[in-house]
């Protein structure tokens, strides 16, 4: 009897520790359309709605939904209803192929959206190709993605158009001949960005006096700065996600460096002046759309974007928009609702007008399309100018 | 810029970061001291009063004056921390130590009941009418009086069974558990995204014109933040190094980290001088997160003390593990030898030369800078 009463409180506390392991859990829920039926569309979509890279993943799944809302209210595609599954890969790309399997054997979806992560979208696209699903990427710009395989499309630009645009921005419309570049080594974009960079602008005639790097968990970056406010450079070019080059900016201008840096669309984050603040007034970044653009499509997205989520859509979002909509389109000129025929009309879209310009799918698969080049004043997000062919000598443009 | 303006330059800057790193290295080598083992959980203390700083900054006293946003989060973040690692050293450490006793029941009770309060509390709120705070206080109330029943009745029981554990690697992997669990629950409770905040009015660079040396124009650029740093972390190391060497608090402490069994037996309360050496490492760990983040507007996330503890555990260990002064000294050693690595054209090594240095420092006194030989008693 007295063993038993000995055992009778571990017991107790195990039991009470499964209880509160289990009833802490909510059951997963899909964020698909919310009435279903049998003779629905099902198309997945997978994404980093948790994890470190979930404000992109969650900007992108919200103006999927609203494409998806949008379409559904117009008719849907003759006369069937899209219901979009969405399935998170916790920012994981071991996961991302997990959940690009379940959509298309469990939910059964025919074509798939995402990922934002290149690295994400390589893991399920190979799971796309291998099923002979078609897949687009919103906002995955590393050229290895859509090289999978021809059913991995994407309606962005790719990193060494970005990098090209960027050095011809510094070359001529700066009048820079003396750039730094200053690159996050842990990150594949960030290196093949600069590498890139570097190409295009000595091929233009411009000098990189000095070259730095960091690590992906550095905070402190004055060392390298210091360096590189020695070598007196035009402008400083920064590839890195918006969560260093905010401290990076910081730092720079509290050493007394003055010159614009520049960077790419990872710096596309209302994060970045909030972190960064005025340090990076008067810097410039390459991006996929100016949100300011006064064009209609554009003001008409912002505003229903608005009205949904009540926030300011980001560019990923508008990347989400348009490749939700380039897919939609597909499906309502393709010739049967099967794989291999959306994959056709997808590979065929010419001059398709999306909100982050007419998108042209290209022989690789990738988008043909203007980046925009984005100015920080005072704190907003303007845009400077747009750049469609990097090769191409610009106007002198007075700054 | 001249070579002697970037050699002084350079030197600031690494000095300002060595300051960071000798706050945090001298928890390790506290601890290290009284109980030899490393308490990886240290640079996750760091990471709590990075985020206690935040929350002061932005919430509780987001619209006061900058100098009383910046004494508040420091003495805030101080506290909080040295709460959490007073309640780490009783929850996890002290009963592998000492064995698992009946007075070990209110912290483990306090441990599970704020769980339960978390998961119970937040299923009952949304099944009752009554005020949420209510609700999160009576299941709060209800859940440790139990619990504390419970685990009183469990530890009394174990107590008569199990023994204590003598081995150093028990404590080391607990530590390595407690490291997990804090950086785990941080990111579930603050988020995964990156925070950052900054105190108003420290963010420009300050110019210092030094008098001419060597018929040289010698100009330093340096952020206010940086100096309130660099000023504040010295400071606070004084502040210890004083208590250590001439309080009787400090008498204590060093007499446990000679020879723990013998300082007992002289009638030094040991466990109440661990607990002590842990709150006070605790502490500054706390001061050096909300300093080196709310003065200088790095951005952090809950995984921000391991990069950062793994580098002042070096510098503990460079100075000399135990020794309170070797680790300042390597921590400023760690911190400028970094930075002219960053500015030099070997930049991409620049924390491979942190350990370069270590290697050769051990290889040649294998006891660190400042450490004492002790040959191991047989």
């Amino acid at each position: 009897m007295m063993m038993r009463r000995q055992f009778m409180y571990p017991a107790l506390v195990v039991l009470m520790a499964m209880g509160l392991a289990t009833g802490g859990c909510k059951s997963p829920a899909n964020s698909g359309s919310s009435q279903s039926s049998g003779n629905d569309i099902i198309v997945g979509e997978y994404g980093s709605l948790t994890g470190p890279q979930a404000t992109f993943g969650k900007s992108t799944d919200n103006a999927i939904q609203l494409a998806t809302d949008e379409l559904n209210a117009n008719g849907g595609i003759d006369g069937r209803k899209v219901k979009v599954v969405t399935q998170d890969d916790m920012s994981q790309a071991s996961n991302a192929a997990l959940a690009v399997q379940n959509l298309i054997d469990q939910q059964h979806a025919i074509a798939i959206l995402g990922e934002v992560a290149s690295s994400c979208s390589q893991a399920g696209g190979r799971v796309c190709q291998s099923k002979g699903i078609p897949m687009i990427s919103p906002s995955s710009t590393n050229p290895a993605v859509t090289a999978i395989g021809d059913d991995i499309f994407r309606v962005c630009f790719i990193d060494p158009f970005q990098a090209a645009v960027v050095a011809r921005f510094a070359h001529d419309s700066l009048g820079a001949t003396r750039v730094a570049v200053f690159t996050n080594t842990d990150q594949d974009y960030s290196t093949g960005f600069s590498k890139n960079f570097i190409e295009a602008f000595t091929k233009m005639g411009g000098t990189i006096v000095i070259q730095k790097s960091y690590g992906g968990q550095d905070t402190d970056f004055r060392g390298s700065l210091t360096a590189i406010a020695q070598s007196k450079p035009q402008a400083i070019l920064i590839p890195g996600y918006y969560q260093d080059v905010a401290s990076i900016a910081k730092q720079a201008r509290a050493l007394g460096i003055t010159c614009p840096l520049l960077g790419g669309d990872g710096w596309d984050s209302p994060d970045l002046v909030k972190i960064g603040g005025t340090a990076l007034n008067g810097c410039y970044f390459s991006d996929h759309l100016a949100i300011d653009d006064p064009s209609p499509a554009v003001a008409k997205f912002v505003a229903s974007y608005k009205a949904k989520y009540g926030q300011t859509p980001d560019s990923l979002a508008a990347l989400g928009y348009d490749s939700a909509n380039l897919l939609f389109a597909a499906m309502k000129s393709a010739k049967s609702l099967s794989s291999s025929d959306i994959r056709d009309a997808v590979a065929a879209t010419k001059n398709f007008p999306g909100i982050t310009g007419n998108i042209t799918i290209n022989a690789q698969r990738n988008a043909d399309k203007p980046a925009v080049i984005i100015k920080i004043v005072n704190g907003q997000f303007t845009k400077y100018m747009a750049i469609s062919n990097p090769d191409v000598p610009l106007q002198q443009k007075g700054s | 810029m001249n070579a002697l303006q970037i050699l002084l330059q350079q030197t600031v800057n690494g000095v300002q970061i060595g300051s960071v790193y000798a706050l945090i290295a001298v928890g390790y080598t506290m601890v290290y001291g009284v109980l030899k083992f490393i308490n990886f959980a240290h640079g996750d203390v760091y990471m709590v009063g990075a985020y206690t700083g935040f929350f002061t900054v932005t919430a509780i006293f987001a619209s006061k004056a900058p100098a009383i946003q910046g004494v508040s989060a420091l003495v805030l973040a101080m506290v909080a921390c040295s709460m959490l690692g007073l309640f780490i050293e009783r929850l996890a450490y002290r009963p592998l130590r000492n064995g698992i006793q009946p007075s070990d029941a209110p912290a483990w009770s306090l441990f599970w009941s704020l769980y339960i309060t978390l998961f119970l509390g937040g299923w009952l709120v949304n099944r009752s009418v009554l005020p949420p705070l209510l609700v999160y206080c009576v299941t709060f109330a209800g859940s440790s009086v139990v619990m504390y029943l419970l685990m009183r009745r469990l530890f009394a029981s174990l107590s008569k069974k199990l023994r204590p554990s003598s081995d150093r690697l028990t404590a080391l992997i607990t530590a390595i558990g407690v490291s997990l669990l804090l950086e785990n629950q941080g990111a579930a409770s603050f988020g995964v995204t990156p925070r950052a905040a900054q105190i108003k009015g420290v963010n420009g660079g300050k110019d210092i014109t030094l008098p001419t040396l060597f018929s040289q124009h010698i100009k330093l650029s340096v952020g206010v933040g940086q100096i309130v740093v660099l000023v504040a972390a010295l400071l606070l190391t004084a502040v210890l190094v004083y208590t250590v060497r001439f309080t009787s608090v400090g008498r204590s402490i060093r007499a446990v980290s000679l020879d723990r069994d013998a300082a007992a037996l002289m009638g030094i309360p040991t466990d109440t001088v661990i607990a002590v050496t842990f709150l006070i490492g605790s502490a500054l760990a706390g001061a050096a997160g909300m300093l080196n983040h709310m003065l200088t507007g790095i951005p952090f996330d809950s995984n921000i003390g391991i990069a950062l503890g793994l580098k002042a555990f070096v510098a503990a260990v460079l100075g000399g593990i135990g020794s309170i002064e070797g680790a300042v000294l390597g921590a400023l050693l760690m911190g400028v030898a970094e930075t002219f690595t960053s500015g030099s054209a070997f930049s991409p090594f620049k924390d491979a030369v942190a350990f370069v240095i270590l290697i050769v420092v051990l290889l040649f006194k294998p006891s660190g800078l400042m450490g004492r030989y002790a040959p191991e008693k047989v």
